[in-house]
């Protein structure tokens, strides 16, 4: 099973290709809506993309609140 | 659809809506592809009574306020009627306010018992601000996991009383709901309309947009919102429609409920609409060339034979596959919430998908205007709906100046604050903070806000005060938050932005260290309350006799500086 630091690194990879932004360019502590200029939409899609990934469910109150990728991280690790 | 003439209250028309429609569907619940529950109006009474029977047991009477905090979803529904038959004041607060700002709001309210779902509880009992809200006796938590101490708490699904509970009757002018237009994080401004309010704006409504049994209403926007609460829970139940409830708001789910429920109406926020116009035109656009042109020519007869009013059967037929991913049964989509761009109002009006944009404030009882559609014009915000008198007041040279309102769906005041309901409803008149003018055709155009505040795309009303908490003790000598239109009037009522208004201590510089501290504050908003730039001043910022900031005579003061100079980005 993963642990948290990998599943972190493999959703900021995730966020990296979806997103197009350049590789390396993203840290566990950004908050996502400012650093990748996205709406709430577009997280919602991030997370879609995230679950098929992780083979999980993440209910929208899971996400409720989160804007940096280390507590998604988190959150994503609770459901493995 | 009932007459609602002939009711005093919402709880009295609901509760003969619930056996006028017994055997009509009511509620349809889903959780991504899953389908939860599907209520008729009798399953829905049979499912409210023993809640109300419960809460007049445990000494819930007229007057006392409820709150609810909850997801749009069925229970949010029931325990809201259960609220009304009990003569019960409903207080909707919204889910997406973090727990703090949620208990100081419960607090302002004085709510007695609140409602709310296991995630939402759990996050209010892990934080500081529990202490504040110290009227609550009964505490209500829906789908809590087995084996969870609530302490405390009660389950919403056990909390069921036996026998017949007693409808408590309200008169008109009571009050109906405490809703919160803003003030979280500072002058809490919590509308209080009364049962005349909806009934009243309920018949105004329907009359342009009208539901029927087997109409099907698709609820995404959050029901303590005012345009849900009214076209999402009340209008449809009066008129035995449907409401649908998804508890995923992921774009591939809603997409898939159109088709999949045959949805009939929905109402959205500009944000949505915009996502929902992308994806369109990506479709679009992927189309080999010779299908795009047929395509195109499809949209251009559609557009000629629509000119003047809709005709849905004709767009159905000339636009087959566009409609049909919507279900083939929308008459209307709702945006409301914020200002929509005519572009996008425009696309969906020429693919044969009439949009209703408007404009309203809680305040004013959600709708002031509505676009009738005969003809669409996407130019504008429509008409005044019936009932609402509309006045420019202080018109410039060209029209435009401050709209207000004198209409039965006007709120009573807000709560706990008659000075400001003072402020904004003078002799009957509300005054709306918002600039526009009529056309000659007696359409409403918006030209920008006389009032510091911002409305998102996403519907959120943001006023400076509520956020500047965040920035008190920030090392610089003092600040204010303005929202940068008040400062630099534009005639947009999009793409608005909030500044902060530093004046640095002598000899202090706008250093990085400065700047990441303000980031830091900033990012402990939720991202729609984020200020978008800093604005460093070298003068003492006016002040009243009893030191506040003179919000008006510094936004005089900024606004001779050039705006794309001196708001330094974050």
């Amino acid at each position: 099973m993963r642990n948290l630091e990998q599943t972190t690194q493999e959703v900021l990879e995730l966020a990296t290709s979806h997103f197009h932004v350049a590789t390396g360019s993203l840290a566990p502590g950004d908050d996502f809506f400012k650093k990748l200029g996205i709406d709430s939409l577009q997280a919602l899609e991030l997370l879609s993309r995230l679950e098929n990934h992780f083979g999980i469910e993440l209910p929208d109150y899971e996400v409720q609140g989160v804007s940096d990728f280390k507590t998604l991280a988190e959150r994503i690790q609770s459901r493995l | 659809m009932l007459d609602l003439s002939r009711y005093q209250s919402v709880g009295a028309a609901l509760q003969d809506a619930l056996d006028a429609f017994a055997e009509e569907l009511c509620l349809i619940e889903a959780d991504r592809e899953r389908e939860k529950e599907r209520l008729t109006y009798k399953d829905f009474k049979e499912r409210a009574l023993p809640l109300a029977r419960a809460l007049q047991d445990s000494g819930f009477s007229a007057g006392e306020r409820a709150s609810i905090i909850m997801t749009n979803q069925s229970k949010w529904l029931i325990s809201a009627y259960a609220v009304f038959f009990c003569g019960g004041v409903l207080v909707p607060i919204d889910y997406k306010l973090t727990p703090d700002e949620q208990w100081q709001l419960l607090k302002h309210s004085e709510a007695k018992v609140l409602i709310t779902e296991y995630p939402i509880w759990r996050q209010l009992s892990e934080a500081a601000g529990r202490i504040e809200a110290i009227e609550l006796r009964t505490l209500l938590v829906t789908e809590v996991p087995a084996n969870v101490e609530l302490s405390g708490a009660l389950r919403w699904e056990e909390f069921r009383g036996a026998g017949e509970p007693d409808f408590v009757s309200r008169e008109r002018k009571d009050t109906a709901c405490i809703v919160y237009s803003s003030g979280t994080g500072g002058r809490p401004k919590g509308c209080m309309m009364t049962q005349e309010n909806y009934l009243e704006q309920c018949v105004a409504l329907t009359s342009l947009y009208p539901f029927w049994p087997g109409v099907r209403y698709l609820s995404i926007l959050p029901t303590n919102h005012a345009i849900d609460f009214m076209v999402g829970f009340f209008g449809p139940f009066i008129c035995g429609a449907c409401v649908v409830h998804l508890r995923t708001l992921r774009p591939e789910f809603v997409r898939e409920a159109f088709p999949k429920y045959k949805i009939t109406y929905v109402s959205l926020v500009p944000l949505v609409l915009k996502n929902l116009q992308k994806g369109l035109q990506a479709r679009f656009d992927a189309l080999p060339s010779s299908k795009r042109k047929v395509f195109n020519a499809l949209v251009t007869i559609n557009k000629s034979l629509t000119k003047g009013r809709p005709r849905l059967g004709l767009s159905r037929r000339l636009l087959k596959q566009v409609h049909a991913a919507f279900g083939g049964e929308l008459r209307a989509i709702i945006v409301g919430g914020a200002f929509t761009e005519p572009q996008t109002l425009q696309f969906f009006y020429d693919l044969g998908i009439p949009v209703a944009n408007g404009y309203g404030l809680t305040e004013a009882g959600t709708a002031i205007t509505v676009n009738n559609l005969k003809p669409f014009r996407a130019d504008t915000v429509g008409k005044p709906l019936p009932g609402m008198e509309v006045k420019i007041v202080d018109p410039d040279a060209e029209g435009i100046g401050e709209v207000t309102v004198r209409s039965k769906t006007v709120m009573a005041g807000y709560l706990h604050d008659e000075d400001l309901t003072r402020e904004v409803i003078v002799n009957g008149w509300l005054k709306t903070g918002d600039l526009g003018r009529f056309d000659s055709n007696g359409h409403l155009q918006l030209f920008g806000r006389k009032k510091n505040m911002i409305v998102t795309e996403e519907g959120k009303n943001i006023y400076p005060e509520d956020i500047e908490t965040v920035f008190e003790s920030l090392p610089v000598k003092e600040f204010c938050v303005f929202a940068a239109n008040y400062i630099w009037p534009q005639r947009s009522m999009v793409g608005e932005q909030l500044v902060l208004a530093i004046h640095l201590e002598e000899g202090q510089s706008f250093a990085d260290e400065l700047r990441t501290e303000i980031s830091a504050r900033n990012s402990r908003l939720l991202n729609y309350k984020r200020i978008h730039g800093v604005i460093v001043m070298n003068e003492e910022f006016p002040r009243t006799a009893s030191l506040k900031i003179k919000r008006n005579v510094l936004a005089e003061r900024l606004a001779r500086l050039d705006r794309a100079a001196a708001v330094l980005p974050l």
